[in-house]
């Protein structure tokens, strides 16, 4: 009874081999969102076909490989001249061919006109559109090797990737941002590392008075309102010690979180208690997770006991971008103007 | 050890019993939001029991305790007993010590599932059978069915070659440990290149019971008490296997059929768990050694006590999961290595030194 037929066993093989493999067609399928070629070489073509197609300068293919050849000759005086700089990359910018491996600086760089440069952006650049996002740029984990091969010479990341210095290329670690001035030197920074330093000073000022004007034209509530900002399905919420929690203290909205973390001095991300939740009963709910874990108005009503909450009577549940409640970009004015928006269409009950 | 019992007392059943309700008192009367501790037990009863009681609770009282806290300590026991005796039928049928819920793969399965369906964006967590939940389900299913298949075609193999029957069970271990490996790199695969879904798969990979409602006690409920049931009488049949395959065959039993029945419902049983609760490590391989240097080595003491003693240990250990950092929560794997290891130390300590 324990000795099985071999044909039996066979047969068990290749039923296994079967499943193997399918499950290697699904890890395959996985990596077919990889729109945008790895190779150096093969972003270079297709960057002087788009720039072809264009009509624009193919400055970012030229030095590359031979296949840009062609097109060189067009441009054979501004050529040379990169060549003989080559050494004074930074001073002229013509010549800066950047990496973003973060998801804010690439939105930063596009802001400040700098778009160009970007020759590679990770994985979760998801913004703009138009940024060169590649699927197989990770920072978990980096793969520095990957990184050199689209002969950048200069790498934006939020944390220091280990071997770059080694061979020579420069790097700008521009750490998740702590508080307001943190993203405005963020922004001065690449400007002054592509050149665009007037549009960057322009962005910052831009950036600093269309939050004032929107932070003041708000009518806020004399007893201030309290919310809760949802990072994700399982109740992660941030502090106002965090970056967003800054955000929302511009309108001297009260963090129910805050009570996880009351020092200020703690992690400033917790995971926080259906049923304190319920008790804390919050004015407004912010939704940062409408992307990852597709929440919205109707499944937070429909969590157990979430239907009697204030915010959920009242309808004064925000839903917002993942993205852009999480980055310190240029699009945080959006971010402002989203809760702005919250606090005027609020329906908060008078005299409760 | 030769002076211990056999069997099961009943003192330990009415002990066991106690424990397990004191512990769901300490639940329900504990937790973040304080409320007048006879109103949560009244409510408690009117919630679960037909007919009314006036608990004397404002509406939201009410709402915390029938809606977050009761169904919580319900799916605790309901978790807690199911990993406990199926550790304990899986430490029996493979005579290892180390063998918990998840050898066959069942973790790394349901793991590589729920991830599937967090990258993909099937889930929300709300409703019934909820996309994580069955992909969760289906994923450790299919790991622990892969090991099988692969531990029975190498153990065919071994002893055509003349090899030691003794090995099936040894060739299935590491079958198991195979598919495990396996699914996770795949799951690890998935997790990073979709670092923005990272969150939601490492909380789900830590386990735990914060977000559990109704949905999930009524989705375990039925599987668990079906499982259970089925393995409460295996303690006589784990006795047996436990001097050896050859043996147990030469005492006329189907050593293989009896292993495939004990697994299937084990797994079965163990991927209804994970799937409403994620990983929860430790409970389902300390719990039966516990109770095992407590009471006795009988399989026929060790797997009830297991149900008993595994659900008050995991309603506990939630209840510190939710008290302990309060607002904020602890995630439950920490709570229950953090207190269950020491404690263990302690229990063998004294069950050596006897």
């Amino acid at each position: 009874m324990t000795n099985r037929p071999r044909s039996a066993a066979v047969g068990s093989l290749s039923k296994l081999l079967a499943l193997v493999l399918a499950l290697a067609l699904v890890a395959a399928a996985c990596g077919d969102d990889t729109t945008v070629p790895i190779t150096a070489e093969a972003q270079a073509a297709s960057d002087a076909i788009d720039a072809a197609e264009n009509g624009d300068e193919p400055e970012e293919a030229m030095e590359d490989e031979a296949i840009a050849d062609e097109d060189a000759m067009e441009d054979e005086a501004m050529e040379d001249e990169d060549a003989m700089e080559d050494e004074e990359a930074m001073e002229d910018s013509a010549d800066v061919r950047i990496v973003s491996m973060s998801p804010t600086a690439t939105e930063m760089l596009f802001a400040i006109g700098a778009g160009d440069y970007v020759v590679a952006a990770d994985n979760n650049s998801n913004f703009p559109a138009d940024a060169p996002t590649n699927a197989d740029l990770t920072n978990f984990p980096v793969n520095v090797e990957g990184i050199i091969s689209f002969e950048p010479t200069l790498v934006v990341t939020s944390s220091p990737i280990e071997g770059l210095a080694a061979v020579g290329i420069e790097e700008l670690v521009l750490p998740f941002a702590a508080t307001f001035d943190d993203a405005y030197t963020q922004i001065e920074q690449l400007g002054a590392a592509t050149g665009q330093i007037g549009e960057a000073a322009e962005l910052v000022s831009e950036m600093q008075s269309n939050i004032a004007a929107i932070v003041e034209g708000t009518d806020t509530p004399d007893t201030a309102l309290t919310y809760y900002h949802e990072l994700d399905d399982t109740l992660f919420s941030s502090t106002s010690s965090t970056f967003v929690g800054q955000v929302y203290a511009l309108f001297g909205l009260e963090n129910v979180a805050d009570a996880a973390d009351p020092d200020g001095e703690s992690f400033g991300f917790p995971q926080l208690n259906a049923e304190f939740l319920v008790t804390a009963d919050p004015d407004l709910i912010f939704l940062a997770d409408t992307v990852c874990c597709g929440q919205t108005a109707e499944t937070v009503a429909a969590r157990p006991g979430w239907d009697a909450l204030a915010a959920v009577t009242n309808g004064n549940i925000i839903e917002l971008n993942d993205d852009v409640a999480s980055r310190w970009g240029p699009r945080l004015v959006d971010y402002v103007q989203a809760i702005s928006d919250a606090i005027a269409t609020a329906n908060v009950p008078v005299a409760n | 050890m030769n002076a211990r019992p056999a069997s099961i007392r009943v003192s330990w059943i009415v002990g066991g019993v106690a424990f397990v309700l004191g512990s769901i008192a300490l639940a329900l009367v504990i937790g973040p939001t304080p409320i007048d501790r006879s109103g949560v037990l009244i409510e408690s009863f009117d919630a679960a029991l037909p007919g009314s009681f006036d608990s004397g609770l404002t509406d939201q009282q009410q709402s915390i305790v029938a809606n977050l806290r009761l169904p919580r300590v319900v799916l605790g026991l309901l978790v807690g007993a199911s990993l406990s005796i199926s550790g304990a039928t899986f430490q029996g049928v493979f005579r290892n010590p180390l063998a918990d819920p998840y050898l066959l793969g069942v973790a790394a399965g349901g793991g590589l599932g729920a991830t599937i369906a967090f990258v993909y964006g099937l889930g929300d967590g709300q409703g019934w059978f909820d996309l994580v939940q069955v992909f969760a389900f289906a994923g450790a299913l299919s790991a622990v069915f892969l090991a099988w298949v692969m531990g029975n075609a190498a153990s065919a193999g071994v002893t055509e070659l003349g090899g030691d029957r003794q090995s099936s069970a040894t060739s299935l271990i590491l079958a198991g440990v195979a598919v495990a490996s396996f699914f996770t790199a795949i799951q690890s695969f998935l997790q990073q290149r979709n670092t923005e879904d990272i969150r939601q798969v490492y909380t789900w990979l830590l386990g735990g019971l914060t977000t559990s409602g109704w949905t999930e006690v009524i989705l375990l409920l039925p599987i668990a008490t079906i499982c259970v049931a089925l393995l409460l009488p295996s303690g006589r049949m784990l006795d047996v296997l436990a001097v050896g395959d050859d043996e147990a065959t030469m005492l006329g039993m189907s050593v293989n059929r009896v292993r495939l029945a004990l697994v299937v419902i084990a797994s079965l049983l163990t991927a209804s768990a994970v799937a409403v609760s994620g990983l929860i490590a430790f409970v389902g391989l300390i719990i039966p050694h516990t109770v095992r240097l407590v009471f006795g080595s009988s399989y026929r003491i060790i797997v009830p006590m297991s149900v008993i003693v595994g659900a008050g240990f995991l309603t506990l250990s939630d209840l510190v999961a939710r008290t302990a950092l309060s607002p904020s929560e602890l995630p439950i794997g920490v709570v229950t290595a953090f207190f269950g290891a020491p404690f263990f130390v302690v229990i063998l300590r004294t069950a050596v030194s006897r």
